[in-house]
Formats: C-alpha cells, structure tokens, sequence
C-alpha cells in the first residue's frame, strides 16, 4: 500500500519533533543572546512601546539617541517594521509627561507631521503578567473541556488525547516559528493561537470521525488499515479545507497593516502545521496510545 | 421537491432572501444603515483613539464605591464631549475607559484620572469639610474684592451640614487662612475675615473662564472614592486605524472572492450552492454583529474568518461525501441524502467541540479574547445553519430543476455512477 501513515508514523514525527527542537534551540540562543526567549511586545512584560512613522530611511541609532535623550533610558529598544518605514520603540515604562516630550522630541528632531506618532501604548508589569495567566488557564480549561467532549462522543479517552496532542503539536510549532523568526508576542498572539487551536480540533475531529464510522461498519480487520483508509477517504476534505480557510487568511496577510500581518503569518503556519498534524500525526498517534489493546481491537472485529 | 415548479420557486425565495440580506448588510435600512456594515462598531485598533485601564488605588473595594468611580468617569467623558466614549468596569477593582478618535491621549488620561477630591483645611492641616458637602459649584464672573476687575472665579454652595461645618470652621479661624486644596494642590488660601453663616464661599485665584468652569464641574460630580492608578494605556491613531480598516476590507472581499472561486472550480454547482449559502452567511454574519452591538476588533476578525473556514468546511466534507456516493453509483438525490446524513456528525462534532472552546474562552478571558470567542460564536451558529440547511435546500431543487449531471457536481464522468 503506496498511502501507508502507520508504517511510517515515526518518520512523520520525527520531523515535527525536528522542528520543535529547532524551535527550542531558537528560544534557548535568544535568551542566552539576553534578548528574551519570544520576541516578546510590552503587553506581555509592561513598558512604553512607540510606533512612528519615519517617512524616509532612518538610522535606529538616530532614534535610539532621541529617545535615551528624553527618557535618560541607555537601552531603548529600536526595530524598524519590514517593508515600511515606521519604527517600533521599545522602552521601560514612562509616564504621560515624558511620552508626550518623546513623541514631540521625535517629531522636531525628524522633521515630521503631526499624525507620525502611530500608536503609544504603556502596560504595567502586574496587567501583563494577569493576561499571560489568564490566558493559559483559559486555553487548558478550553482543552479539557474539548477533551471531554470528544471523549463522549467517541467513547474513546484516547481519541481525545490523540486530538488535544495533535493540538498541542500545532501550538509548539506556532511557538517554535514565532522563536526562530522573532515574530512580536502581543494580544495577536494570543488570537492567532486561539484560531489554531479551534482549526486544528476540528481538522483532527473530521479524521476521527471517518474511523469512528469505518470502525462501527466493520470493514477493517487491522486497526492499521482503519487509520490508513480513514485518513485517505478524508484527504482530500482536508487539503481543501486548509486551501480555502488558507486563502481567506492569506488574502488578510497579503494587504493587511503591519499588526495584522503579524497576526496572519502565524496562522497561516498553524493551518499548514494543523493540516500536517491531523493527517499524519493524528491517526498515528491514536494508534500508539491503543498498544496492546490493538490487539484485542483486531480480534473482536 | 416533489416537483419542478416548486423547486424553481424554492430557488427564487433563496435568491430573494440572499439579495434581501446582502443589500441589508451593505445598505443597510433607513438613513443610518442600520444592520449594515457601516453600522459595526469598530473597536479601537481599528478606529483609532484610547482605551485606558484604572485600578483603585485601595484595598477592598466595594461594589457600590466602584460603580460610583464609573458614573464620575463616564460624566467627566461625556462633559468632554467625547459621547461615544465608554466607561466600564473590569475585574474587581478595575476601570477600562474607551475613548475613540481622541488625539491627545495624555491630557484625557489626566483630566479623566482625577481624584477631584475637594478638601478645606485650616492652618494646622485639619480638615474642615470636603466636596461631598458642596451642594452646588457654578462658574461666576464679577469683581472678588473691592476695587479689582471683574474676574471668573467658582461660587460655592454647601449643603445644610457643610454650612454649619463652614461656619464653625470660620468662627474659629479668624484672621487666618483656610485652604482650598483639589487634590494636592492649594488652589486659593483666603483669610478669614469673619464667621460666615451663608453657607456660601467663593474660590478664588488666577482663572481663566474656561478653568473655573472646569473646577466647578469637577466639583459637581463628585470626588473619586479612590485615587486612579493608569495599568494600561493604548493609544492607536487615526492613521493607523484608518489604515487597519481599509485594508482589511480589501483582504475581505479578495479573499471570499477566492474562497468562492475555488469552491465553483472544485465542486461546480454543488460549489455554486455553497457559495449562495456562503453569501447570505456572510450578510447574517455581518447583521448579527451589527445588531448584536458586538465591537469588532482585530481578534474579533480572526473570529469570523475561522467561522468562515469553518462554514466552507462544512461544505466541503459534505461535498466529498457526495461525489463518493455518486461514484458508488447511487442517484442524485439519494446521493445528495447520503452525502448528508454522513457527513452530519463530523461537522456537529467539529462545530461543537470549537463551541465549547470559545465558550470556556470567553468567560475565562479578558478583552482581546472575549472578542475573539464572542464572533467565533456567532460565526459557528450561523454558518452551522447556513453550511447544512441552505446548502442542502439549494442542491434538492437545482437538481429539482434539472440540473442532475454527476459530472455538474464535480464528479469526472469515467467515475460517474449511471445517471438515473
């Protein structure tokens, strides 16, 4: 059999455990280069966070040495945004007085108009840390609850953990490409995984679902050729799926601003790792966990 | 359908209610455009403005305390002028104010923020009375001492108890000063001159006709039960939201455009089906949202485009599922039924399960969160509705009116079951 996901089951997770190692190795670099594990935004450790608009080329040292000048800050933060020419500044947290002196210290200094400021955000360290707690307790309360679900609805406990561990799977590999490419960690963030995981329960759950029927109707003897058809019967739904939910995103990518793009991005990755996971992970996945109750499988079908 | 007729007249009521929709959700109905578009409240990452966060700077709050703080906020805002701004509280001991297409974030964060408590001290810092014995503060032009010009200055009038505090305080103080102090700051310190039992007192001092209009009105509504802490700022401008908006519509309508080119290449009129239950999703997803008064932000966006794959996905399970009955030789309709009745649970398990996640999410999470879980929910129900019932109605009468060729429905015609 040409299509056979069982047999080479260790390949496929051999590359997704590849990718998440190289994320891994990503993240421990970063922080040993003191420049965190994610690229995190303010909104996950508090601070000042500026976006102008330069208008022209810019030197981040010019930047750089406005903003040190008014904050008396010796490390401000200064990325320039691919594809524009608006900058992004990172700084320790300010007060009102010293954001307006900075914002008019920039305008005067570059020569811009009044509307360059683009957006002026300051978070307190104890509302970040609340939203990084928040929002961990509401995805693993999220994937218990799912967990129960499917496990009713499958009678199966190990169909759940098959689909929350291809989940969990997808969120690594989100995680691993937001380490290696730096992608900023903010509120989009936590939207872009919440999507994944909501594509990739149900990408995982259409796949479950054709076993559950082919294992109701008595088809297969070896739970082998179950998953291997199963999946087969539901490649195609799958491909398109990801095609189309994949086109609507990456029209958002294409022309969306600079927040949205960064929003996109990880979304798209998460589909295509959702897609892989559902597919190739899932299915293989249940069938390890079922061990030597596969035999007793095989034997009363 | 039993008959050719009613299914042609079936399909004229669908297209008459997605045309009904779809002009609803551009147009809108009446002069405002209600349920339309134009009508969805966009939130502050997309319009522009600032959001700010408040916390209680004390301990143990109550219910009532804070409810008073939002009413103060909400009366500093409107007096502002700024009416589509909004206050309301969050968490326990919180305060998030929303103040769209504001420029100047810090002067709003200032004036917004005050304590505004009101204190009369005398020499030796005792407190004699404070705002919440003041009954009236009006703005007042006119002379404040024999032989100066006419100068605005804010009137005073206490309440029966303030009075009786007012005059004791004067009787005691003769010759003395007593201070007016807004917040920290000494705003004017008369001397006493002699006991006044009117229960008026005027506050005096280097005003502007616009600053003692300002003090009286901070005075009237009220001091804060507790002094404001700023957690969180954001202010996004204009441009950018302008900017934000524009472009997501372009990605919006490039992108189902390609959604429902696909679907017609890949599934032909079963796709042309899916389509039309597609666009009067869209429309009742953007009446929804605007009827709802749901603030749409980017993560509420992310919300709708994953319902809208979901939608497409019910579709597209349902449809394979019909190509491979009609492969199996089945006719149209048994295999429209079929691929139906099969496809059923994948798609209520999936809808379901996503369902209940954006359901957890959106009474364990905060704003950004919230507004995501919220449009996913929307999106789900709707679509759940659209994807299988329209899209099914759809196909029973397009094949009712004839149109019944497997290869119409994406089946190539060697794998076409005999055609009944």
């Amino acid at each position: 059999m040409s299509f056979n996901i069982i047999k080479n089951r260790k390949k496929f997770m051999a590359l997704s455990l590849i990718l998440i190692v190289v994320g891994i190795a990503a993240m421990i670099f970063n922080a040993s280069q003191g420049k965190g594990v994610f690229n995190f935004d303010i909104e996950f450790t508090g601070g000042t966070a500026v976006t102008v608009d330069m208008g022209s080329e810019f030197n981040n040292d010019d930047l750089a040495a406005v903003c040190s000048e008014v904050t008396g800050q010796s490390n401000p933060q200064i990325q320039k945004i691919l594809g524009t020419n608006e900058a992004s500044i990172k700084l320790q947290s300010i007060d009102g007085e010293t954001r307006t002196a900075l914002s008019n210290a920039i305008i005067e200094k570059f020569g811009l108009a009044e509307d360059s400021i683009l957006s002026v955000q300051d978070i307190s360290a104890t509302v970040s840390g609340e939203m990084q707690r928040t929002a961990l307790i509401a995805v693993l309360i999220a994937c218990a609850a799912m967990l129960v679900y499917i496990t009713i609805r499958f009678h199966d406990f190990k169909t759940g953990i098959s689909s929350i561990i291809a989940l969990v799977h997808d969120v690594l590999i989100m995680l691993a490409f937001y380490a290696v490419f730096r992608v900023p960690v903010n509120n989009a963030f936590i939207a872009a995984v919440l999507t994944v995981v909501g594509y990739s329960i149900n990408a995982t759950i259409v796949i479950f679902d054709r076993i559950r029927e082919n294992k109701g109707q008595g088809n297969y003897t070896a739970v082998e050729d179950l998953v291997n058809s199963s999946v087969k019967q539901t490649l195609k739904r799958s491909v398109y799926t990801s095609l189309t939910t994949f086109f609507a995103i990456g029209a958002v990518y294409v022309f969306g601003v600079k927040s949205v793009k960064e929003f996109a991005l990880p979304i798209m990755v998460g589909i295509i790792s959702g897609t892989y996971s559902s597919v190739f992970l899932s299915g293989s996945v249940w069938y390890m966990l079922l061990g030597n109750s596969r035999e007793v499988f095989e034997e009363n079908e | 359908m039993k008959s050719k007729g009613k299914s042609v007249a079936v399909l004229v009521v669908l297209a008459v209610v997605a045309a009904v929709l779809g002009f609803t959700a551009v147009f809108g109905l009446g002069t405002d455009k209600s349920l339309s578009y134009h009508n969805i409240k966009l939130g502050l990452d997309l319009s522009g403005g600032v959001a700010i966060v408040y916390q209680a700077d004390k301990e143990n709050v109550t219910e009532e305390e804070m409810a008073d703080a939002v009413n103060i906020i909400q009366r500093r805002l409107d007096r502002k002028g700024w009416s589509e701004a909004e206050a309301a509280k969050q968490g326990e001991n919180r305060i998030r104010v929303e103040i769209p297409g504001v420029e100047d974030a810090e002067e709003a964060i200032s004036e917004i923020g005050k304590t505004a408590q009101l204190m009369f001290l005398t020499e030796s810092g005792e407190v004699v009375l404070t705002g919440a014995e003041v009954e009236d503060a009006r703005k007042e032009v006119g002379q404040v001492s024999r032989n100066s010009a006419s100068e605005p200055y804010v009137a005073l009038k206490f309440s029966a108890e303030g009075t009786k505090a007012f005059a004791e305080a004067t009787k005691n103080n003769i010759g003395k000063p007593i201070y007016i102090a807004m917040d920290e700051d000494i705003i004017s310190a008369p001397i006493v001159n002699s006991e006044i039992t009117s229960g008026e007192c005027m506050i005096t001092g280097s005003f502007t006709g616009e600053s003692a209009e300002e003090l009286a009105s901070l005075i009237r509504e009220g001091s804060m039960p507790f002094n404001l802490t700023v957690m969180e700022m954001n202010n996004i401008g204009a441009r950018l939201g302008y900017n934000a908006v524009e472009t997501s519509k372009t990605a919006a309508v490039v992108g189902v455009a390609l959604v429902f080119l696909f679907m017609l290449l890949a599934y032909r009129m079963s796709g042309f089906a899916a389509d039309w239950a597609l666009a009067i999703y869209l429309a009742l997803e953007i009446i929804a949202i605007s009827a709802l008064n749901v603030t749409l932000t980017l993560p509420g966006i992310a919300g709708v485009i994953l319902s809208v794959g979901m939608a497409v996905d019910a579709n597209v399970i349902i449809f394979e599922r019909m190509k491979e009955e009609m492969r199996g030789g089945k006719t149209m309709r048994a295999s429209v039924q079929a691929g139906f009745s099969r496809a059923l649970p994948a798609i209520i398990d999936g809808n379901i399960t996503t369902f209940i996640a954006a359901l957890v999410l959106y009474f364990m999470g905060t704003g950004t969160i919230k507004g995501f879980a919220y449009t996913l929910m929307i999106g789900i129900v709707i679509s759940m509705f659209t994807a299988i019932f329209v899209t099914r109605l759809l196909l029973k009468c397009l094949i009712g009116v004839g149109i019944n060729k497997p290869y119409l429905y994406g089946v190539k015609k060697k794998q076409g079951g005999e055609l009944k």
